[in-house]
């Protein structure tokens, strides 16, 4: 069901773990779709990303997004992780199975929830972000069959 | 291929038994005619369904000429449900089943409802078990059946049939059991309990996948499953899958025969198994009945974990098990059984069932809680739920 990569990241998860004093953090998903997932970044004067460290509750592909994506976002610039996007973070564990695509999204949005709150504490404003969403399935509805 | 694995997923499927396999064998290169056929060949496969529907109607106490071989337990919901329905609808639109049944029989429902029925969907306890008072208060003039599962899948719970039974006799309401998971595991005695029409299925105890049957009383007029040949008495045409019905006749006979002493088994492996997952693995929460379960059944809650996770880190260890998680089915809802019996979401979302067989043994249910203790300490630590449970209430 899942790509070598996803299990790789799912067995062996990088940057598990909690930053005491991050400069932001985000957590974004609800336990009702059994998908939570928290990101710290430690941000330096030069706004580059230090340090990245996560921690999920969720399903094998949530665990493996949120390794990838802080992954992706490491040592990078602000601006260079805005343009860490859900297509991205899948297209570096060579895709997901089609249920799990939601999970892509709330990396995605995990890291822009962190960011947001650095930029909260900060007083700056970051092009393009915008405030995290308290909920990613709110809209979604499921369709009917019988 | 399943050799070195522990395989604890017997209410998904079981493997069919080495005497069913053998006895199902010939019928599929010797006896390979048609039951319907005049010659020996024919008659020979004819003798092997009629000595299988005869094995099986003894199992429940009920007449040969009562059995209908179907193509498995969804079918034989399906068939029962929406074919009473149309049958009584002169009589009433009103149908009353559980929450926490299979999905054969709920989105049956779903489809009648959608036909003009009306369907009740009765609440159980916080173990999973209806009770028959409340069903008796739910009942309405125009109610024509009742559908309630004999034990359910998921939690294991086995439901005071007899008297849901009684109180659908004495009514005067057709009263329907989806035994799936019940039928070879327990004794079952149709006339007793006033079950009208039973379900179950062969890959449940040992017998093959494909093949399964509905028990319909004598006197009630249920329209064909399948309209064609006089096969089934006219109500399920199509040639009989001959091989599949000598394996679910072999399966029954062994499943009665071995009832009390692989029963005596599964019980001493579920109990040793929970014994020491409740001691030795904390913030976790059996789900069903302790005292009304099947045999086979264990399924927990472990809170801050997810199952999907949990389930693959267990099969990364040679473990088959099962989970009530969203990520699981393929939908974002957790099971509707675990939320049924008022677990929360993140909770339901947490579960892990399994479902033992008489031949696992003691030293793997040792292995699987050693693994199972490893997983979920690994997964807490990875848990923002954990993280902000212990920070709330230390350690």
């Amino acid at each position: 069901m899942y790509s070598e990569k996803v299990m790789d990241h799912f067995q062996n998860p990088r940057n598990v773990g909690e930053i005491e004093d991050a400069s932001g953090v985000g957590t974004v998903g609800n336990a009702k779709c059994g998908d939570i997932m928290r990101i710290y970044l430690d941000i330096d004067g030069n706004g580059i990303i230090q340090d990245c460290k996560f921690k999920t509750f969720g399903c094998g592909a949530a665990v493996a997004t949120s390794s990838m994506a802080t992954e992706l976002v490491k040592g990078k610039s602000i601006e260079e992780a805005m343009k860490v996007t859900n297509k991205a973070v899948m297209e570096a564990l060579d895709g997901l199975p089609p249920v799990k695509v939601h999970c892509s999204l709330l990396a995605e949005e995990a890291i822009h929830a962190a960011l947001w709150d650095y930029a909260k504490k900060h007083g700056i404003e970051i092009e393009g972000l915008k405030p995290p969403k308290s909920d990613i399935h709110e809209d979604e509805e499921e369709g009917e069959e019988y | 291929m399943m050799g070195q694995s522990i395989y604890l997923d017997h209410a998904a499927t079981t493997k069919t038994s080495p005497e069913a396999v053998a006895a199902m064998l010939p019928y599929f290169t010797d006896y390979y005619g048609n039951p319907s056929s005049i010659y020996s060949a024919g008659t020979a496969a004819k003798g092997a369904v009629m000595q299988a529907r005869e094995t099986i109607a003894a199992t429940l106490g009920v007449k040969t000429n009562e059995i209908y071989f179907t193509a498995g337990g969804s079918e034989a919901d399906n068939w029962a449900l929406v074919a009473a329905a149309e049958a009584y609808a002169s009589k009433g639109r009103h149908i009353i089943t559980s929450k926490i049944e299979h999905h054969a029989v709920l989105h049956t429902c779903a489809y009648l409802e959608k036909r003009g029925f009306e369907v009740t969907y009765m609440d159980v306890d916080e173990n999973g078990i209806l009770q028959p008072e409340e069903l008796r208060r739910a009942i309405r003039p125009d109610t024509i059946l009742i559908s309630v599962m004999f034990a359910n899948n998921e939690i294991g719970t086995v439901q005071p049939i007899k008297e849901i039974g009684a109180i659908a006799r004495e009514q005067g309401i057709l009263f329907h059991t989806d035994a799936v998971q019940a039928y070879g595991h327990m004794p079952i005695r149709a006339e007793e309990m006033n079950i009208d029409m039973l379900s179950a299925s062969g890959h449940k105890f040992y017998g093959p996948k494909g093949i399964g049957f509905l028990y319909i009383r004598t006197g009630l007029k249920l329209r064909s499953f399948l309209h064609g040949g006089q096969q089934e008495r006219g109500r399920r045409a199509g040639t009989e899958n001959v091989p599949g019905i000598v394996g679910i006749g072999k399966a029954a006979e062994l499943a009665f025969q071995r009832m009390e002493e692989n029963t005596k088994k599964e019980r001493a492996l579920r109990d040793y198994l929970i014994d020491r997952i409740e001691k030795e693995i904390p913030y976790c929460r059996l789900n069903g009945d302790r005292e009304r379960r099947l045999s086979n059944n264990v399924n927990f809650s472990f809170r801050f974990v997810e199952g999907e996770s949990l389930l693959i880190m267990l099969d990364m260890k040679g473990i088959c098990a099962s989970s009530g998680s969203a990520c699981t089915s393929g939908s974002l809802d957790p099971s509707h059984v675990l939320l049924s019996i008022g677990l929360p979401h993140e909770i339901a979302h947490g579960s892990l069932r399994m479902t033992v067989g008489a031949e696992n043994t003691m030293e793997e249910m040792d292995r699987t809680v050693e693994a199972i203790k490893e997983i979920v300490g690994k997964l807490r630590e990875m848990s923002p739920l954990y993280e902000d449970f212990i920070k709330k209430n230390g350690q």
